[in-house]
């Protein structure tokens, strides 16, 4: 990996947590939120970064964006180590440095000005990060276009609905050019057409000027729509870090062929690799390996059985990831 | 790792702004903090009438207080040997630095609640020291009302002590107004760092701040002598008024001290703000390490 914009080597976060026992007595409890957290992203890449609540997605971030300075390990983002105190401005210069390099959108709060209209936050944006005319104007521009925020510039950040004021954070946050575009949940509590809206944005910023993209979600289309890559944390440790398909066979997910036949019969059998799980009517359901092909198998039915219709459905990465939580077995996959 | 082919893809404003090393970063702070104040005034001047009102209304609030002191001179000549022209001037005085003070960065006791709720992250994001950011949060322009009362109740004290104006007095006083001001700016800074700690600090700050205001408005001789030292050695707030107004007025100071003490003040300023500046840089990497 030659251009890797993202280096996270041995990272850890100990949190010291003061707990309550007896009545003046506190007990120092040591809080391992992240450990041994190992991985590299290339430029470009668009990575989806999962996990329960609670797993070390947020304490990530922070550690990426230099808020939070990890108890141990290096990191790197865009060749700039945040906690590098040599740099000038003290300890405070590797996160200053690094603040312009970079993009963030918290879904859960504004990094806009709540009494101001919108585009006096972007003209703030643009002063604080000293972005040039040019590249200022075609960015907002751009945004201005692709998120439908025209209407939008003149009213207070604080009247904008949920949906709108996401809009919003994004574009201010690409409004410098980082090369990293960190988000963090940022669909979350979007209407249908909002995240569909989103999702196409970040896409197109992805493809067309190479912003690597880390996001954290909840909502697992996010990832099927945009991330070829997916990271799974649970307990402070990354527990997968491959593609969907890598996950869905990690997971033991099935996929399910569902086949109409022309009239009832008893469960289908005999079709290697398949086992019926469902029988309604002349509708039986059969689960396979996710990442076995489904050819063979609808031919070996076609084959023996009077088949007037048939679907396959993609197995719940849902339930997967569930399962990949509660096992916490699955072994890490080697990073890309 | 192509370290050194990363760097020289950097932007060339960034490293302008490395070059400049230090000096950079606080000139960037300096002018965010103009601009940010800048926006929250145009802000605040979109809402004429209701920005007319809160003046006016800030002005009276901090006009109360001296009408409780004139009411006080209604029934007495002398205030612990002080008289009405006196005790102006240390109310003008007091009242005049602590308001500039609270004007330039009063917000910082909002620091509490955006640890609170996480807000403080997001000004961590940004390439602009989040000193900066703070002071300018929410500029308000309204504390300009109680600022126009204190320095009215100065200007008609200076018209009426009873003072040998020379050159070095005269100058004296705007130095005067300065050095309480960056005292007050000094207490509001370390009051912001303890709030890294304690959330709620504000509230002790407020005591320091507005409560000190309170109390250097009136005479030292009026309080307990372990105060007054207190006032002088622990929290210097006396340098504001007291210490140099004495030596104005050509009274002896309370606690016998000698009278270059009452130059002091300039000195006690830098040292205090120097104190503020490292709290507040500790308190803001033990914040990062700790992330609460």
């Amino acid at each position: 990996m030659v251009d890797a914009l993202i280096e996270v080597a041995g990272v850890e976060k100990v949190f010291s947590v003061r707990r309550k026992a007896g009545r003046l007595r506190r007990v120092r409890e040591e809080v391992r939120a992240v450990s041994g957290l190992d991985f590299t992203v290339a430029r470009g890449e668009m990575v989806g970064y999962i996990g329960p609540n609670g797993a070390g997605k947020s304490t990530t971030i922070k550690m990426l964006t230099g808020i939070l300075v990890p108890s141990a390990g290096r990191l790197r983002v865009a060749g700039i180590d945040p906690f590098a105190r040599s740099g000038t401005g003290g300890a405070a210069g590797g996160r200053l440095r690094l603040a312009r390099r970079i993009g963030v959108v918290f879904g859960q709060r504004t990094t806009l000005w709540w009494d101001l209209p919108l585009k006096d936050s972007y003209e703030l944006v643009r002063r604080m990060y000293r972005v040039p005319d040019a590249t200022y104007r075609a960015n907002l521009e751009r945004c201005v276009e692709l998120l439908d925020l025209a209407p939008l510039l003149d009213v207070p950040v604080r009247q904008l609905s949920l949906g709108q004021r996401m809009r919003g954070d994004i574009a201010a946050a690409l409004l410098h050019d980082p090369e990293v575009l960190y988000l963090d949940e940022p669909t979350i509590g979007l209407d249908v057409v909002s995240k569909a809206k989103v999702r196409s944005f970040l896409r197109e910023v992805n493809a067309e000027r190479g912003t690597t993209v880390l996001l954290t979600t909840h909502d697992l289309t996010d990832i099927e729509q945009l991330c070829h890559r997916v990271m799974v944390i649970d307990h402070g440790r990354l527990v997968y870090d491959g593609d969907l398909t890598g996950l869905l066979a990690a997971g033991e997910g099935e996929r399910m062929l569902v086949v109409d036949l022309d009239r009832e019969l008893p469960p289908i059998d005999g079709v290697p690799g398949a086992r019926t799980v469902k029988v309604a009517g002349p509708r039986q359901w059969l689960a396979f390996p996710a990442e076995a092909s489904a050819a063979p198998l609808v031919a070996a039915v076609a084959e023996r059985y009077p088949l007037v219709d048939l679907s396959i459905r993609e197995p719940d990465i849902e339930d997967v990831i569930a399962r990949l939580y509660a096992g916490g077995t699955a072994t890490p996959v080697a990073g890309a | 790792m192509a370290d050194g082919v990363l760097e020289t893809a950097a932007p060339r404003t960034e490293r302008a702004a490395d070059a400049g090393g230090r000096w950079a970063v606080v000139v960037h702070g300096l002018r965010t903090y103009r601009l940010l104040v800048w926006m929250w005034i145009r802000a605040t001047l979109a809402y004429r009438a209701s920005f007319a009102m809160t003046v006016v209304g800030n002005f009276a609030a901090t006009a109360l207080d001296f009408v409780a002191l004139l009411l006080m001179f209604s029934r007495v000549d002398v205030l612990g040997g002080f008289t009405l022209p006196e005790v102006a001037l240390l109310y003008g005085l007091a009242g005049t630095s602590m308001n500039l003070a609270d004007l330039l960065m009063g917000s910082m006791d909002r620091l509490g609640s955006r640890i609170r709720d996480g807000s403080l992250d997001t000004l961590l994001l940004r390439p602009v020291p989040v000193f900066a950011q703070l002071a300018a949060d929410r500029f308000a322009l309204r504390r300009l009302g109680g600022i126009t009362q204190a320095v009215l109740v100065l200007g008609w004290a200076l018209a009426h002590v009873d003072v040998a104006w020379s050159v070095g007095r005269v100058l004296m006083v705007p130095v005067m107004v300065l050095t309480g001001t960056a005292i007050f700016a000094a207490v509001f800074t370390a009051g912001a760092a303890f709030q890294f700690w304690a959330q709620d600090a504000a509230e002790v700050q407020n005591s320091f701040t507005y409560g000190g205001k309170a109390m250097l408005q009136y005479p030292p001789t009026v309080f307990a002598q372990d105060l007054v030292r207190g006032v002088v050695f622990v929290v210097p707030l006396a340098f504001v008024n007291w210490v140099p107004a004495l030596w104005l007025l050509g009274r002896p100071e309370p606690l016998g001290l000698p009278p270059w003490v009452a130059f002091l003040g300039p000195v006690v300023a830098a040292l205090l703000c120097a104190v503020g500046g490292l709290l507040w840089r500790r308190a803001l990497a033990a914040y990062r390490s700790t992330g609460s």
